[in-house]
């Protein structure tokens, strides 16, 4: 599916993503969501269309380990960030949510870039620059979780952690 | 070939020996979640389909962000929680009884065993000898449900600390020295582990305010050998027969080593908003201050009250600044109080809040507003973490937090002690 590129710079931190002013609305996911990246730029979730990226520097989700920060990405349709890096645990987050982090050189898309993901053949199509960019292969662990729909599909599918080979 | 610490307790709660840049599948000695976190951990095992977890008494739930609760939406997150407990038979930590890494190293962690928790700090355990990391909600309710989780096991960098610290340098000075050296991604995805003879002659109290930082250089866990320090704790806590001696293998394999030579460390200051961005306090000018923070799982321990008091004995907060202390848990807050240390902060016109995160969160106890400055003793200084976007968190030690609540600009604890 394609979408359109959301373009952030380097060092989001998970408070950024959704601040912990807004701790009362976890158990809130819809209202939470609103506030998505809000002091980066304010009134983003309207501007989002499902299957939108979002597209950042180096570190992307450092900070917090709240999980609501990935499901936030999530529920306003964003159906993959791709980053020079990302910290751990966001990185795991999205795995476990069903969608995925890419590890890619982000400084040849632009803001408003059309592009689509082709995650087995680990390219990205930007259409709107007639270019493809590559990216190194998923881990096999996180193709595993991916393809089976995240983590939580993972264990009502096995009862168990069925990871390694 | 030896193993380093991260290797040889994940190869042997893996049940093989696993290296680094492997995948395992480890046994979980104990996992816990916070109020921010546990709500969608515990909505995570109900939709897995789990009535019961794998361990209730190796499962805590802790209510410390939002402690004691500022809203109606957060109490009902505790009541949700209090049910779950109540249900399955999982432990509580009940508001005012502390901030979990704080009551885990008190009461639960061990040398040698493996901790998860839903929050980035849980790597304070890495003090203790723990290989202890921190997960989102996800991760916590299979460690909860299945008492096991996968890890990538972490290539190390070896952090050798040497000589003596001079007086008004601290742990707090150490880990921020090292961030603002490798940068706040500088350590991403591996494991810090210490050495040298200023880390083994630190108490627990800097060891723990140096694990928890690992987070902030992106770290996976920071972990230390378990030692002679590391018994007197147990014993100090009442559980002496969870001591293990632990170290690295002298032939380990690490992807690189960072030495840092603790007699030319200062006074060490993170600026806004990121904590890499750091300074020594010779080199911070002048900074006024609306704001002291004393507390969290980074510096809120017994030691860390004392350093600050001692400064502050006699001496009043300046007229234009505040201070806010939050001890770190139940038992530091009753040792504070009997041998007289909260006497000592009233006395300079502090502030003494209930044991939990307090004001680091942004929620309650502290919020800073539009264009405040706040000097906080806490590990992340993101932009508005502590409430409003437009103001300013810079982070230091507790004897800096005391030499800036009496001089109400940062200030050097150097000439105090």
């Amino acid at each position: 599916m394609k979408g359109r590129v959301w373009k952030f710079g380097d060092a989001i931190s998970t408070d950024d993503i959704i601040p912990g002013r807004y701790f009362y609305l976890r158990s809130n996911l819809p209202e939470l969501s609103k506030h998505i990246l809000e002091y980066d730029r304010p009134q983003f979730a309207g501007m989002i269309a499902p299957g939108d990226f979002i597209v950042a520097g180096k570190n992307f989700g450092l900070g917090s380990s709240r999980e609501h920060a990935a499901l936030v990405i999530k529920l306003n349709g964003i159906q993959a960030v791709l980053a020079k890096s990302f910290a751990r645990i966001f990185y795991r987050n999205c795995f476990n949510n069903g969608f995925p982090a890419i590890i890619c050189d982000t400084d040849r898309l632009r803001e408003g870039d059309e592009i689509e993901l082709f995650l087995e053949e680990g390219e990205i199509a930007n259409y709107t620059r007639k270019e493809t960019l590559s990216f190194l292969p998923l881990p096999p662990v996180m193709k595993r979780i991916l393809s089976d729909g995240g983590l939580v599909e993972h264990v009502k599918k096995y009862r168990d952690l069925k990871l390694t080979t | 070939m030896g193993m380093t610490l991260a290797e040889k307790i994940l190869s042997e709660h893996a049940g093989k020996e696993v290296r680094a840049g492997e995948i395992a599948i480890v046994k979980v000695d104990l996992s816990y979640t916070q109020d921010g976190t546990g709500p969608l951990a515990v909505r995570k095992i109900e939709e897995m389909g789990f009535k019961e977890v794998y361990n209730p008494q190796k499962t805590v739930l802790f209510f410390d962000h939002a402690s004691p609760s500022p809203r109606f939406e957060l109490s009902n997150d505790h009541a949700f929680l209090r049910d779950f407990a109540r249900k399955t038979g999982v432990q509580i930590s009940e508001i005012g009884f502390g901030i979990s890494h704080q009551v885990v190293a008190e009461k639960w962690v061990r040398p040698g065993t493996v901790v998860i928790g839903a929050d980035s700090h849980t790597c304070t355990g890495g003090a203790l000898g723990a290989f202890a990391t921190g997960v989102g909600s996800t991760d916590a309710a299979v460690a909860i449900a299945l008492g096991k989780v996968w890890l990538r096991v972490p290539e190390t960098i070896r952090v050798v600390v040497e000589s003596r610290l001079p007086v008004g340098v601290y742990g707090k000075d150490i880990i921020l020295h090292l961030i603002g050296k490798i940068g706040a991604a500088g350590a991403t995805y591996k494991a810090l582990e210490y050495a040298g003879d200023t880390i083994e002659s630190l108490e627990m109290a800097g060891r723990m305010t140096i694990a928890n930082m690992a987070v902030e250089a992106g770290a996976k866990v920071g972990i230390f050998p378990s030692d002679e320090i590391t018994r007197q704790w147990l014993e100090s806590m009442g559980r002496p027969e969870m001591f293990q001696r632990l170290s690295p293998d002298p032939d380990a394999v690490y992807e690189s080593t960072v030495r840092i030579n603790a007699r030319e460390l200062k006074p060490t200051i993170a600026c806004p908003h990121q904590v890499d961005n750091t300074k020594t306090i010779d080199e911070i000018g002048e900074v006024k201050i609306d704001q002291v923070f004393l507390g969290t799982s980074c510096n809120g321990r017994l030691e860390d009250l004392h350093v600050a008091a001692r400064i502050l004995k006699g001496k009043a907060i300046h007229s234009k600044t505040r201070m806010i202390v939050t001890p770190g848990s139940h038992l530091v807050y009753k040792e504070a109080l009997k041998d007289g240390t909260l006497g000592t902060f009233v006395e300079s016109g502090a502030l003494i809040t209930a044991p939990g995160c307090g004001a680091c969160v942004g929620l309650h106890e502290g919020v800073l507003g539009d264009g405040e400055v706040c000097l906080a003793t806490q590990p992340r200084n993101f932009l508005g973490r502590m409430g409003s976007p437009k103001s300013f968190i810079y982070l230091g030690s507790p004897a800096v937090a005391a030499a800036t609540a009496i001089e109400g600009k940062i200030a050097d604890p150097r000439k105090y002690l």
